[in-house]
């Protein structure tokens, strides 16, 4: 037991720390978080600095090396790098068969936007219904469960190729008469969404339980509790796995080329087919990165700001 | 100090509960007044805590009732939401939303509950806030707060709802022994003041100075309920004796 009476002589050196001591009382080499997060893994000052630059630049030199020394080295470069190829494909032909690769990548931007605002919502939902207690509930359990597992397990390039041929072969009004991208979007949605309903989940019972209890010893209803106390805590706690597979929906944006849509891949799949030239691969290679990495600055800056704001003052 | 009134609070009757195999109340019958402070005393797992949050309707009861004001609260077709807003209830471990601030965590149920607009509640926050010296912390995030202030602050949330009745169980018992003062002066100020008060609480002290009455635990039935000077200088049962002794050894009284 922790309980201590008032005004007790009590051994100074009990317990850890002293949360109140702002640090002061903390014994050299206590875990300390600095500036930013946790610092286990770097080495030790300027010296450190030295030995990894040094051993990144070996890296590199060994690798451009290997690269270049090898014996198909000038054909490769061709067929992958040539500046002229990148540049014709990047802009686009339409009179010599090709199409912009700068301009599908528009799509895959559409299509990732399109396929996320709805996987948020629809991805929560499952997650939510999967963590119901109701009995009445329990069919629809069932059923979010089976969603979950099939969609996790069936590749995605299945889901959209059964959608994108096989929807518009059912003749139906409306539904059968969308966009190939559409039904891909579509696909994106349903395959993703069992893997972000998992994520949200994770999220959900990693706010611990007694929040739940002092929500709702206030008197807030199970549903403004589940609003403003546990599922903004849930959604910080879920931010980088969030993030990890919205980077992978961006470049599974992709796989709707298979439909024939014209989106960065098939472009560059088009114009490498007319002109027998890669180069146009690494141009879309290179856009999905331009799209990926600054939503992964992006998220970094969320986290370390909401870190930031919880424990400014310096507490550890 | 105000006395217990005459009317009754809170009445609970051969209550029972039990987590499955593990059976933790077994028939209690607890009155209390308004305007009464009643501590509940007696060690570890002797279901002090298990009380308080059925009586806050956290946890459902296996048989027993219990009235709240002179209406019955358990049974079906209770709204709980509508009883908790009359019983406030502070936990061990402050359990304050750590993504609000203060302000925020105080405001939130009058607004949301009470559906009181923004400025009435946070007038209300603020005067609280101010009245038990936590107004310096109003912008803050829970994080940077002492043990102590959280569980001020746990208090002050509570009581924004204006509840009849408080209940509070072991709120010193994460505190380090520097921060228990500042926490026990604000639940004296607020017993001065009249409220109806259930503590469950280890400080033997405390409990002395500020209840009108005192009830010893033990696996899960009331040995004894007297006032405490009575049960603290003459307690009638033995299995008390035997508590009060061990405290005593423990240099806690």
């Amino acid at each position: 037991m922790t309980d201590n009476q008032a005004g007790q002589p009590v051994d100074p050196f009990m317990g850890l720390p002293q949360r109140t001591a702002g640090g002061l009382f903390a014994p050299p080499g206590t875990f300390v978080t600095g500036g930013r997060g946790p610092r286990l893994f770097t080495g030790g000052g300027r010296q450190g600095t030295i030995v990894s630059t040094l051993s990144t630049i070996v890296v590199l030199v060994a690798f451009v090396a290997i690269f270049a020394l090898a014996p198909g080295a000038r054909t490769v470069a061709h067929a992958f790098f040539s500046p002229q190829a990148m540049w014709q494909s990047f802009i686009g032909n339409p009179k010599k068969g090709y199409y912009s690769v700068g301009a599908a990548v528009w799509l895959n931007i559409r299509m990732f936007l399109a396929a996320e605002a709805l996987i948020l919502p629809f991805a929560l939902l499952v997650a939510l219904i999967r963590l119901s207690t109701h009995p009445a509930l329990f069919p629809i359990r069932v059923l979010a469960t089976a969603y979950v597992d099939f969609f996790r397990g069936v590749p995605l390039l299945l889901v959209v190729l059964a959608l994108g041929l096989g929807v518009p072969g059912l003749y139906l009004p409306v539904i059968s008469t969308q966009p190939d991208a559409v039904y891909g979007v579509a696909a994106l949605v349903l395959s993703y969404s069992a893997y972000v309903s998992e994520v949200y989940r994770a999220g959900l019972n990693s706010v611990h339980q007694s929040q739940v209890a002092a929500a709702r010893s206030l008197g807030l209803p199970h549903r403004t509790a589940l609003r403003y106390v546990i599922l903004p805590q849930a959604v910080r706690n879920i931010i980088p796995p969030l993030l990890n597979d919205f980077i992978s929906l961006q470049k599974d944006t992709a796989l709707v080329g298979t439909l024939g849509v014209i989106e960065a891949n098939q472009a560059a799949n088009i114009y490498a087919s007319t002109v027998f030239n890669y180069s146009s691969f690494t141009v879309a290679a290179i856009l999905f990165l331009l799209l990926t990495i600054p939503l992964a600055r992006f998220t970094d800056r969320l986290i370390e700001r909401d870190r930031q704001r919880r424990l400014a003052g310096g507490m550890v | 100090m105000t006395g217990p009134s005459g009317t009754e609070a809170i009445r609970i009757e051969d209550l029972h509960k039990s987590f499955g195999p593990n059976v933790v109340l077994r028939g209690i019958d607890l009155a209390v007044d308004s305007h009464e402070v009643v501590c509940l005393i007696g060690a570890s797992g002797s279901g002090k805590s298990t009380l308080l949050r059925c009586v806050n309707l956290l946890e459902p009861i296996d048989s027993g009732r219990i009235s709240l004001l002179g209406h019955q609260i358990t049974g079906p077709n209770i709204d709980a939401n509508l009883v908790r807003r009359q019983v406030g209830i502070v936990f061990q471990s402050f359990n304050l939303f750590p993504h609000m601030t203060v302000l925020r965590n105080v405001t939130l149920a009058p607004m949301k509950v009470l559906r009181l607009p923004r400025s009435q509640a946070e007038e209300q926050a603020r005067a609280l806030l101010d009245r038990f010296g936590l107004s310096d912390k109003r912008d803050d995030y829970p994080d940077r707060l002492s043990g102590g202030q959280q569980q001020r602050v746990a208090i002050v949330r509570a009581l924004a709802m204006q509840p009849q009745i408080m209940l509070l169980d072991e709120v010193t018992s994460a505190l380090d022994p520097e921060l228990v003062a500042e926490v026990l002066d604000l639940i004296g100020e607020l017993a001065r003041g009249g409220m109806t008060m259930i503590i469950a609480t280890h400080e033997m002290g405390f409990a002395r100075d500020i209840a009108h009455r005192v009830c010893f635990l033990e696996e899960g039935t009331i040995i004894e309920d007297a006032p405490p000077a009575e049960l603290f200088t003459d307690p009638k049962d033995e299995r008390t004796r035997r508590f009060l002794r061990r405290i005593v050894e423990a240099k806690r009284l």
